[in-house]
């Protein structure tokens, strides 16, 4: 039983799904660590996500274009980033709160929005798997890595595209500058308010897009409270991967490998009980941010609203 | 003179009342949802006021919906006023709940006047515990807290979910095929005395003498006073010689007791069992959740909670009706929910603003009758942090 774990087949099997589930941690994360490093932790994420794969899954059901569903994904996290960036950033409410509040929204909304305008469970045809010509025909590699759909090549293109924003273009400088020191960053004739709503906004998006990765390329079915935390986890892999590109990519890789290892288990029925399996990856979370947190700093002006001559 | 005066009574009347504004305009907003929904908001709205408060049974609900929410809301109020964030209270309500079912299902030859309060104890402290641990990770490691209490809320229900199939699953269902995840029922002798013929418990009255007590404890105690100067000011509190990291760690153990608490009591006076559907909301209904909602309407405050809590319960309550009646799902109430909480946030900014002006009239008032004192502050300078 416990050596089936270690055949050539289910080890691939294994990566494989690692790296496919990934794929929402990748596009949520991101997006909120725009934000962080700019000053404002959003924890709404997993409202945002919920929402959004409601509407791409709605979307692409009734017009059957799964392209229309990402997008309609896309504006609604943006919408719910606007909602939230005028928020914190005019209002000056208190981020951690105002994003449980954003997330119940979702919830609700979502599970409201589902039960009245489809009601049962139906499934789309998502996202096809798309073989990259020559490199998936390599044995193991090819089906761990260039095997995936489309939504998966894409999240995993964001996190050298997000590494170069922020570390190579003024942007990403303003960027740093807000989330670090905006009393200096204004001075210096930043503004503090549109970088802050460029980066909520943007992590809105990027959000949507995470839940239309579940609900049209991953699971391809909504359900009520579908994303059962993984927003929050998205969150906390900010953390962990003290808010740079590449940490977070490896924070969300170990997750879900773990995550993926613990399907595996149930899969092939190792008598380890199923509710213990899926504890594991949050005892680890858990473990890495006790291990990991302390060393590095956290942008300086996190959670604090920016007031001129305050 | 007398003008500032009164103009100070206003200001302060419009902060007491901004939560109400903030649920009007949530109100305001559901309705448009409603409405695009095709559904009469004021029909809706109407059935919502009935299932909460229409007869003596439904309000008797509303006030065991409200209970855990108390329970919940009064500790939100001292982690919260310790600059403590605890989204954790799903997973401590669970695990409180555990520890005191397992009492009652295990002394069965004990009488009901030893078990119940042994109960509600060892409940919370089992919550204690698992608050405990992300204010340890808080304080000495310092891992952020709204990450860890959530990942333990995940941890709390698989934790729930196994012993429900296993070690603690009812005898019975044990040798059935269908296998239903629940605990054996309490015996009689175990249970909270119930208003008969409604649902209302004793919980319901223990929830609201320690709302009193929890007062006391955060205004007339040196432990609530350290708690809320660490919330406030933690480098001027390390300075005062507090051991920051030790209240730091208390308030999240404490928050988790009394959502540890609130889930002894849902099992000790509502359902005489644990049972699961998988999920965290299945046994808590999100009381977790919904309590931080309570306590921050009643402004941190845990008298004030008291009226917030009956005010969330009642809307829980009748959100059962309203779905009924006008086929809205309750989901809807969730939304709503998030909406109170968004708009009572936002709202700060206004109370922020007149405590300004309330501190500039003062000190005007000071300067007209004393020379100013340089350095001196006066005690509303300090900002409530919500």
């Amino acid at each position: 039983m416990i050596s089936d774990l270690f055949s050539t087949t289910v080890l691939i099997g294994i990566l494989a799904s690692g790296i496919r589930l990934a794929t929402p941690y990748l596009y949520a994360a991101i997006g909120e660590m725009f934000g962080q490093r700019s000053g404002v932790l959003n924890l709404g994420v997993e409202g945002q996500m919920l929402l959004g794969a409601f509407a791409a899954f709605y979307v692409a059901l009734t017009t059957g274009n799964l392209w229309l569903g990402v997008l309609s994904a896309m504006i609604v996290g943006a919408l719910l980033g606007l909602a939230m960036a005028y928020v914190t950033v005019n209002l000056h409410a208190q981020q951690g709160i105002s994003g449980i509040g954003f997330y119940l929204f979702g919830l609700g909304m979502s599970d409201l929005l589902f039960q009245k305008l489809m009601g049962t469970v139906e499934t789309v045809k998502g996202f096809p798997k798309i073989n990259i010509p020559g490199l998936s025909e390599i044995p193991g590699i090819g089906e761990i890595f260039f095997s995936q759909n489309l939504l998966v090549y894409l999240a995993y293109l964001l996190v050298p595209l997000a590494w170069f924003v922020l570390n190579k273009t003024t942007l990403g400088l303003k960027i740093h500058s807000v989330g670090e020191n905006p009393d200096a960053a204004d001075s210096l004739g930043v503004s503090v308010a549109r970088i802050r709503y460029f980066t909520i906004i943007l992590g809105g998006t990027l959000s949507g897009i995470a839940g239309a990765s579940l609900s049209i390329a991953l699971l391809n079915v909504f359900q009520q409270n579908m994303t059962s935390g993984l927003g929050f986890i998205a969150v906390a892999l900010v953390y962990f991967g003290a808010w740079r590109p590449w940490g977070v990519l490896g924070g969300a890789l170990l997750f879900s490998m773990v995550n993926s290892l613990q399907l595996w288990i149930q899969v092939l029925g190792i008598p380890i009980p199923s509710d213990v399996a899926v504890m594991m990856p949050y005892v680890l979370t858990i473990l890495v941010l006790v291990a990991s947190v302390s060393r590095v700093r956290a942008p300086a002006a996190l959670t604090r609203p920016f007031e001129r001559d305050a | 003179m007398k003008k500032v005066f009164q103009t100070d009574w206003i200001s302060r009347l419009l902060d007491a009342l901004m939560p109400v504004f903030a649920t009007l305009a949530a109100l305001a907003v559901g309705a448009v949802m409603l409405f695009f929904l095709r559904v009469n908001p004021l029909e809706a709205y109407q059935a919502l006021w009935d299932g909460a408060f229409g007869s003596s049974n439904a309000f008797a609900e509303t006030l065991v919906k409200a209970t855990p929410l108390l329970l919940v809301g009064l500790g939100i109020c001292i982690s919260f006023r310790g600059d403590v964030i605890n989204i954790g209270g799903e997973g401590q309500m669970i695990v409180g709940a555990i520890a005191a079912t397992w009492v009652g299902l295990t002394f069965t030859d004990w009488p009901g006047w030893v078990i119940i309060p042994v109960a509600m104890l060892i409940g919370f402290l089992g919550g204690a515990v698992w608050g405990g641990i992300p204010g340890f990770f808080k304080a000495y490691f310092n891992v952020n807290e709204i990450l860890s209490t959530v990942m333990m809320n995940a941890i709390a229900v698989q934790l729930m979910n196994f012993l429900l199939r296993g070690p603690l699953i009812d005898p019975s269902q044990a040798e059935l095929a269908s296998k239903i995840p629940q605990t054996a029922r309490l015996l009689e002798a175990f249970r909270l005395l119930r208003w008969a013929p409604t649902r209302l418990h004793l919980g319901a009255l223990i929830a609201v003498i320690l709302a009193i007590l929890v007062f006391i404890l955060l205004w007339r105690t040196t432990l609530g006073y350290r708690i809320r100067a660490v919330g406030q000011n933690p480098h001027a509190s390390l300075y005062a010689g507090i051991n920051v990291k030790r209240y730091i760690v208390l308030s999240l153990l404490l928050s988790g007791a009394f959502a540890g608490l609130a889930g002894a009591i849902q099992v000790y006076g509502v359902n005489y069992r644990m049972i699961t559907d998988g999920s965290s909301s299945g046994f808590t209904g999100s009381a977790g959740f919904n309590g931080i909602v309570a306590a921050l309407f009643g402004q941190l405050h845990p008298i004030w909670s008291i009226p917030a809590s009956i005010l969330f319960g009642a809307l829980l309550v009748g959100a059962n009706s309203m779905q009924r009646v006008v086929q809205v799902p309750s989901a809807f109430v969730i939304a709503l929910n998030g909406l109170v909480v968004v708009f009572v946030v936002s709202s700060e900014i206004w109370r922020r603003r007149r405590q300004r002006h309330r501190l500039a009239a003062t000190r005007e008032r000071e300067d007209e009758s004393s020379p100013p004192n340089p350095g001196e502050s006066s005690p509303q300078h300090v900002e409530v942090k919500v």
